[in-house]
């Protein structure tokens, strides 16, 4: 227990690193590492948003490209954080900009399979009947086909949050200094300055969680959330081969 | 300072051309893939502990929660924290009690799955139809039976869903399980990071095996579920 007391701390209070020389720990060096850590990840978040919630509402619009807006999360599943980043650090280089976009990468698969599963979830005669109002193809999308979808897109942002949170702290193998900077580093800042990078990373996965299950449920049209369920199914993720997929 | 953490430059001790100039050399990986043969097997050992104790773990809870609906929402909630923290943070979290070793990274990786399976097999015994669970009451079966010869087989497909998103989410994460000690191909690409032909090879293997477990684990799915095969054949 004296070693988490330890790493609390070093949260607080500056320590001479171990290495000698250098000033590490207390609560301005840990602001540092996590202003960094929340930079890379609003970055790729906010990238990878941009390119996966158009697109995807675009596919499920058309009904077209649904085995790869589905599959795009199984295959991204496969490939491992740890190798994504090596690839990019061995082949296109180390910094923010690369690192970011290994992350975008990272971070579209989930938004994909989301938006488009929430667009194909909206209920057929809904859609005639916002065609019959004279609606066009863009209003059905931005009036009716976008508000439904959002708790499904907004799902599938939380799960790239959380994972891009997480996946963060391998970034100062790509030369980012975010809160990962301890654990990989673990000579300049000793055992407690790692293990307080770690408590402070599993809450800011935490609270990314919580804030976005927030959102999430701010954004759900009160229609979807009369129509009840219990809280559980509300998280779920699209699965492959679940039978009670809609037939596309 | 942990040998782990120590950086080995494993291309200099060579002089061939293309790794000198740091080049993708398929020669260089066929003559050293003797040393990602362990990782190799470690990385699998891992996968197939962490996820065969965590599918023990929520089958169970998924069965116990069937019957009594109010531990849905605890369960779902105490799983969602483990599943939220991410599993390098839990290494280093576990590391003062536990040690460094295969014990800790198994702790967090089972603690990463519970999540995925507990909700998936739920969802599988939801979706059983009530006329089937009728006819089965009707034939005379008890409760255990109807569980266990109708509502379980039946909840297949998603059980086998759950179980592949967790076996591939594993394999994804214990590339991270050499910063708890217990090895795995991470280790081998930690080890020189800025090597092409070193990152692709035990990259390629973890997203190969990721690949291979998911491929089994459809197989076995459609071997004790002949009837979903009738069906899907249209």
């Amino acid at each position: 227990m004296n070693q988490f007391f330890d790493a609390i701390e070093f949260i607080f209070n500056e320590h001479e690193s171990p290495a000698g020389g250098a000033q590490v720990g207390g609560l301005a060096n840990m602001w540092e590492l996590t202003w960094e850590h929340l930079q890379l990840s609003a970055a790729s978040l906010a990238v990878a948003c941009a390119i996966a919630v158009p697109l995807g509402l675009w596919l499920g619009h058309t009904g077209r490209g649904g085995f790869l807006a589905i599959n795009a999360s199984n295959v991204g599943r496969a490939v491992p954080s740890l190798a994504l980043i090596a690839f990019f650090v061995a082949y296109i280089g180390v910094g923010f900009t690369n690192l970011t976009l290994a992350l975008v990468l990272l971070a579209i698969p989930p938004i994909l399979t989301n938006t488009y599963t929430g667009v194909r979830q909206v209920d057929r005669d809904t859609v005639d009947s916002a065609r019959g109002m004279g609606m066009t193809g863009a209003q059905v999308v931005r009036r009716v086909e976008l508000p439904l979808a959002l708790p499904l897109i907004f799902g599938g942002i939380r799960i790239s949050a959380v994972n891009v949170v997480a996946t963060a702290t391998i970034a100062p193998l790509a030369g980012v200094v975010t809160l990962g900077d301890p654990i990989i580093n673990v000579n300049t800042y000793g055992d407690e300055g790692r293990l307080a990078a770690a408590l402070v990373v599993a809450l800011l996965a935490v609270l990314t969680e919580l804030a976005l299950g927030a959102v999430q449920r701010a954004v759900t049209p009160r229609g979807l959330k009369l129509e009840g369920g219990s809280r559980w199914r509300r998280l779920a993720i699209a699965m492959p081969n679940n039978r009670r997929e809609a037939p596309t | 300072m942990s040998p782990l953490l120590a950086q080995v430059q494993i291309r200099e001790r060579t002089e061939d051309s293309c790794v000198a100039d740091n080049g993708f050399c398929p020669g260089w990986i066929a003559d050293n893939f003797d040393r990602y043969v362990d990782p190799f097997f470690q990385h699998v050992l891992l996968t197939v502990v962490a996820v065969a104790i965590g599918f023990a773990i929520s089958f169970s809870l998924a069965l116990i929660a069937y019957r009594r609906r109010w531990l849905i929402n605890p369960v779902t909630q105490v799983t969602g924290v483990l599943y939220t923290i991410p599993s390098i943070a839990a290494f280093f979290l576990l590391l003062p009690i536990t040690g460094r070793g295969f014990l800790t990274a198994t702790i967090a990786l089972v603690a990463y799955v519970l999540l995925i399976i507990f909700r998936n097999v739920l969802t599988g015994l939801d979706n059983v139809p009530d006329e089937t669970k009728d006819a089965g009451r009707g034939m005379g079966l008890t409760d255990r039976q109807l569980l266990w010869r109708v509502e379980v087989p039946l909840a297949m497909p998603e059980i086998m869903a759950g179980l592949r998103i967790a076996v591939t989410t594993t394999v994804g994460l214990t590339t991270l399980a050499f910063f708890a000690g217990a090895g795995g191909l991470g280790e081998q690409i930690f080890a020189d990071i800025n090597f092409k032909s070193n990152v692709v090879a035990a990259g390629g293997l973890a997203v190969a095996l990721a690949a291979l477990l998911d491929g089994a684990i459809l197989l076995a799915q459609r071997a004790i579920t002949p009837w979903s095969r009738a069906t899907a054949v249209r």
